[in-house]
């Protein structure tokens, strides 16, 4: 499978259905593991490294899963490739960067994937499209059990499954919702909120993972606990916290709709303007607008565009993404240039936008 | 009212009285921020790396000697556990479980994994533990004991063989 092909394609968490889509765009869990009897990624020579890649691939080639895992890698692939996986939420930036023997294996939804050598040797991960925190943990706790049974995890009686950084140590579990709260933003409620949040021992971020900020609207909850909790009790703590932040988004987008309707159709009808029209436009404007237009959608003031389409849009306007379309590498100002034209003609053949 | 430096409504109102002289500020919130009159915006990276030296660092004071251990395994010292706050290999977990416990649990809220543990390597341990017990069952002339053991050990056997699936 070459990663052209995923191109088309919109990737398991992208896919704008699944429950509370209007708000909720995807559920991730990952979980940590090392292999017991091999020094963590930091600590681990190049040999180390290749025979955790090795003993992996075994395990997964002996692992019975219901869907095939293609291994990808990483010392094969191009910065430009590195960086579409990056985009496509595949990988982290520090596995993009990441030196020596590494890779990713996912399936072609996109939605189970498993990075090797990264700060630990295996992290797992499934996403999901909206709301679906028990189903990803079905999911990748059944991934977990299927490699088990072929792989010595590192693991601790008292501590758990032992991880690079004391952070992740006990179940090395990660739990991440991504929504889009641009309702609570623009009423200004959002601040409080995410203050409200970071008390209770939830992590706020941006849309790429650490040392991201709020792209778009886009925000990830998080748990930042990992040990002294029960898997299902971290993830009924995060399901609360969401079901909270999304009744508050929803009253706002009522109170927007009541309040000041004809500000939001300006704001909608300008910031589509925008993206028809621009002639030069950065990823951040782009994201910014996109985020104006997918609560439009969702407040019924446009109804010929797709909430798919705008979500497809998010991730096509950023650069490698964008470079892969174009089909050859574009410095700032050229992707600045080439994005306003691939907005244009992906709106012009959504048609006339009025409502 | 329109903010100081563009052309954006201001939001943000600033009085400061120093020595009678009144002065005020207008701005907007994106101008603030670039003055940094505002703390830094919510979503902004959380410095992991820091936060753990910070909490490392005011470890030390508990200390009353120099550690020099080192891992056999992973060759990570003390030192460095502290510099980086990074463990190196499993064995660091037991080895530096004293500097640990108290770290996790300010980071955790506490020092004891309550969740899943490995099915197929559990699975296994206990059905050592059974297997002795069956010899000494044996040992015993105790058959009844002896066959309920082994036909225990046999539906175990097959769950580890289910766990590959």
């Amino acid at each position: 499978m070459s990663l052209e092909a995923l191109l088309p394609n919109l990737g398991e968490w992208l896919r704008g259905t699944g429950p509370e889509s209007d708000i909720i765009l995807s559920t991730r869990i990952r979980l940590a593991r090392n292999l017991a009897d091999i020094p963590f990624t930091s600590r681990a020579d190049a040999s180390q490294k290749a025979a955790v890649v090795r003993r992996f691939r075994e395990a997964l080639a002996k692992a019975n899963l219901p869907y095939t895992l293609q291994y990808h890698d990483l010392a094969t692939l191009s910065p430009l490739d590195r960086q579409f996986l990056v985009e496509r939420q595949l990988i982290s930036p520090e596995l993009a960067t990441h030196q020596g023997p590494c890779g990713v294996a996912f399936d072609h939804r996109e939605s189970v994937s498993i990075m090797v050598n990264e700060e630990d040797h295996l992290r797992l991960q499934v996403l999901r499209s909206g709301f679906a925190l028990e189903d990803a943990w079905q999911e990748i706790n059944q991934l977990d059990d299927a490699l088990e049974a072929h792989l010595p995890y590192a693991f601790h009686p008292q501590f758990g499954y032992l991880t690079a950084c004391p952070t992740n140590v006990g179940t090395g579990l990660r739990a991440s919702v991504m929504l889009h709260l641009p309702a609570l933003s623009l009423t200004r409620q959002l601040e409080r909120t995410l203050r409200a949040i970071q008390k209770i021992q939830l992590t706020v971020r941006g849309l790429h993972g650490e040392r991201s900020h709020a792209l778009g609207d886009l925000y990830q909850i998080s748990n930042q606990v990992t040990l002294g909790k029960s898997e299902p009790r971290i993830l009924q703590e995060l399901r609360e916290v969401i079901q909270i932040i999304l009744a508050g988004e929803r009253q706002a987008r009522q109170l927007l709709l009541q309040e000041q309707r004809h500000v939001e159709e300006n704001r909608v009808a300008r910031a589509l303007g925008t993206l028809g029209s621009a002639t030069l436009i950065t990823t951040e404007e782009t994201m910014e607008l996109l985020s104006v237009v997918r609560l439009g959608i969702h407040l019924k003031l446009i109804d010929n565009i797709p909430t798919t389409v705008v979500n497809q849009l998010f991730i096509q306007c950023q650069a490698a993404h964008l470079q892969k379309i174009v089909g050859h590498t574009l410095d700032g100002e050229e992707r600045n240039v080439a994005r306003a034209r691939f907005l244009k003609d992906r709106l012009r053949q959504l048609g006339p936008q009025h409502s | 009212m329109k903010c100081m430096f563009c052309d954006n409504p201001a939001t943000i109102h600033l009085t400061d009285i120093v020595q009678r002289q009144k002065r005020e500020m207008h701005l907007c919130e994106r101008c603030a921020r670039e003055r940094k009159l505002l703390p830094a915006p919510l979503g902004a990276p959380l410095n992991l790396k820091a936060l753990l030296q910070f909490l490392l660092q005011a470890l030390r004071s508990f200390e009353s000697h120099q550690d020099t251990r080192s891992c056999p395994k992973c060759g990570l010292t003390y030192a460095s556990l502290k510099a980086e706050g990074r463990m190196g290999c499993a064995s660091d977990y037991t080895l530096f479980r004293s500097t640990l416990e108290p770290l996790l649990e300010r980071i955790h809220r506490a020092t004891e994994h309550t969740g899943k543990r490995p099915r197929a390597a559990q699975l296994r341990a206990e059905m050592e533990e059974l297997r002795q017990r069956l010899e000494e069952a044996v040992a015993r002339e105790n058959y009844e004991q002896a066959a309920q053991l082994r036909d225990r050990i046999r539906q175990m056997e097959r769950e580890v063989e289910g766990t590959r699936r």
